[in-house]
């Protein structure tokens, strides 16, 4: 295990080198002098001289790499061109809302996916299994932000059950903050719901085939015993990829769903970010997402060699 | 957003000939079901001209948010008076093409990686097997966003984004394929014969990748429907007047409160269309995949 975690890390550094170099082109690709850029409207001669001595444009490409990989890894992500605030700062300070819906819409996906999913793979071939089935493919192809528009118009503007907007951090009042969470997390987790049924069906399907399930039916165990006490257990280990998968997207996942909610988190700060041509911003947030991303490939790897110990990477 | 590749045919042996798509298409219900709903997708795209029953962006506000089931207006009209049904039907014209530029992009772009990976191995496989998981280390939509961002918003712009998001889908897709081709008798036997590459590839390998990239095309266009939506929605895609569905979806949602048509007319029409696209994909794969077909 260890040697395994060792090349995974050691395979991860021309890829982390790869992702530093596509995120640090991002400014440099925009048309126009990176300087300015960064500047914004503050475009005086002294402050663009500062920024190019500062960025080392006067320097080779690779130069000016190193100097901001120097700066990255020092924690320095740079300041926003809108509110000369330090882009690390800015992206701290809306990290816990983003987190709070992606966990609660997560929580939300699971509970409906396993119990829709179980259902369907135990009786496979049903009504049931073809309504979840079909359920699956909506999922999918419903847009999230489509689906957070309905939950608006019907519970928030028609029945008035949830309110509209706002965030309440959930350790300052727990129950008003997951009555401002649900209609954001049930749009968000809709279509990992959908996944997760998915890969939850078609993994239990084939843990029901497996011998030890004959056998448990055939020392007398109740079909409830070995659907719950045996098969889901085993039944669970793929479903765990593609959830660690999905808390590595949070990020992209809330990027939509806090636009159209107004949800204070890093996904709206992307997009207001974008609007406002404040590049540091958004290369700071792309940075944390795709490294979130690699991470939680990394841990959902690792948990899989770790819970299924037939799996070797020897 | 998934964007998960579909490796179908990289289980098992394939065939030395791809199966017939429409021989599947007469045999399989779903498959038929779903390739009608397509087919109708894009006769509505190609007729969209003529069965408009308006021009989409002519603006009457006289006629401003006329409900549903209004005389001359089917589906109501919007802020400025324009019909929604016109609007909606001149929307696939604008997402149908988006989305299969930018799988075209992917395709091309990804199959050429995934081709020379794939056959050429050694250092070539190693550094361009780098460059595709970095691409894939970034999550699809952010990508395309980072993309976006830094050559400004418009349609032509995300079409690029999101085939850029689809390289690495086909790269690992048409590599694993090309991996286990690579090992079978018939390609031996065509080097053995004094084939070229260039025969082996065009003549042997690219054949035998039409089915999984058949399956994929249909997966990836659904896919890209959805991230041109979602860009358009975020102001990223279609600019205004441009009758775009994720744009409609954007200026409809502040009139949610009176006028919810003007949103749900087109979120629906997205939600057909991606839907019509995945289950074909799904239906192929189904039927494709040499262990469900059993």
């Amino acid at each position: 295990m260890t040697a395994y975690l060792l090349r995974r890390l050691l395979l991860m550094l021309p890829v982390a080198f790869l992702v530093t170099v596509g995120v640090f082109m991002l400014i440099r690709l925009s048309p126009g002098d990176p300087a300015l850029i960064v500047l914004g409207e503050d475009r005086s001669p002294q402050a663009i001289a500062q920024i190019h001595q500062e960025l080392g444009l006067d320097k080779p490409l690779y130069a000016q790499y190193l100097i901001w990989l120097d700066h990255i890894v020092r924690g320095d992500w740079g300041r926003s061109i809108t509110t000369h605030q330090p882009v690390a700062i800015a992206i701290t300070e809306r990290l816990p809302a983003t987190l709070e819906l992606g966990i609660i819409a997560l929580l939300w996906s699971l509970l409906v996916a396993i119990p829709l999913g179980t259902i369907a793979a135990v009786r496979r071939g049903s009504l049931a299994d073809q309504v979840a089935t079909g359920i699956t493919v909506a999922g999918v192809s419903i847009p999230n932000f489509f689906i957070g528009i309905v939950l608006i118009f019907v519970l928030s503007v028609s029945l008035r059950l949830f309110p509209f907007g706002g965030y309440v951090p959930f350790f300052q009042d727990p129950l008003e903050s997951l009555r401002h969470v649900a209609l954001p997390a049930i749009a968000l987790g809709t279509a990992g719901a959908a996944i997760n049924m998915r890969f939850t069906r078609s993994s239990m399907i084939e843990v029901l085939n497996q011998d030890y399930i004959r056998t448990a039916r055939a020392k007398g165990a109740s079909w409830r015993r070995v659907v719950f006490g045996h098969a889901l257990k085993n039944a669970l280990i793929p479903v765990v990829t593609i959830v660690g998968l999905q808390i590595g997207g949070i990020i992209e996942g809330a990027v939509v769903t806090e636009t159209v909610f107004t949800w204070p988190g890093v996904g709206r700060l992307a997009v207001e970010s974008i609007f406002n041509r404040d590049y540091t911003v958004v290369q700071g947030i792309v940075l944390l997402a795709a490294f979130s991303y690699m991470i939680a490939n990394l841990l959902v790897d690792l948990a899989y060699a770790w819970l299924d110990p037939r799996i070797s990477y020897a | 957003m998934s964007n998960a590749p579909a490796i179908v045919a990289a289980q098992e042996p394939i065939v030395s000939t791809p199966v017939a798509i429409l021989e599947l298409v007469r045999g399989h219900r779903r498959i038929t079901a779903a390739f009608a709903l397509v087919a109708l997708l894009f006769l509505v795209a190609i007729l969209s001209p003529v069965i408009s029953p308006h021009d989409p962006l002519a603006v009457r506000p006289d006629d401003s948010y006329l409900p549903p089931l209004s005389p001359g207006h089917a589906l109501g009209t919007d802020e400025l008076g324009r019909d929604l049904l016109s609007r909606v039907l001149w929307g696939a014209r604008v997402s149908l093409p988006v989305a299969f530029v930018a799988v075209a992009v992917g395709l091309f772009a990804g199959g050429l990686i995934g081709l020379v990976s794939g056959y050429a191995g050694g250092i070539a496989d190693l550094l361009l097997m780098r460059l595709v998981d970095a691409l894939l280390a970034f999550p699809g939509l952010i990508l395309a966003i980072a993309i976006v961002a830094a050559l400004g918003p418009g349609l032509r712009n995300a079409m690029i984004a999101i085939g850029i998001v689809a390289v690495p889908v086909y790269a690992r897709l048409v590599r694993a394929v090309v991996l286990q081709l690579k090992q079978m008798e018939f390609i031996a036997a065509a080097r053995a014969l004094g084939a070229s590459p260039m025969r082996v590839v065009v003549r042997h390998l690219i054949p035998n990748l039409l089915n999984p990239i058949i399956v994929q095309v249909s997966l990836s266009a659904g896919f890209a429907i959805l991230a041109e939506a979602t860009l358009s929605f975020l102001g990223l895609g279609a600019q205004l007047p441009t009758p775009d569905w994720g744009q409609m979806i954007n200026s409809g949602a502040s009139f949610l409160a009176n006028d919810p048509w003007l949103a749900i007319v087109p979120g629906a029409a997205i939600s057909i269309t991606v839907f019509s696209f995945n289950l074909l994909g799904d239906s192929l794969r189904d039927a494709l995949d040499p262990r469900l077909r059993s």
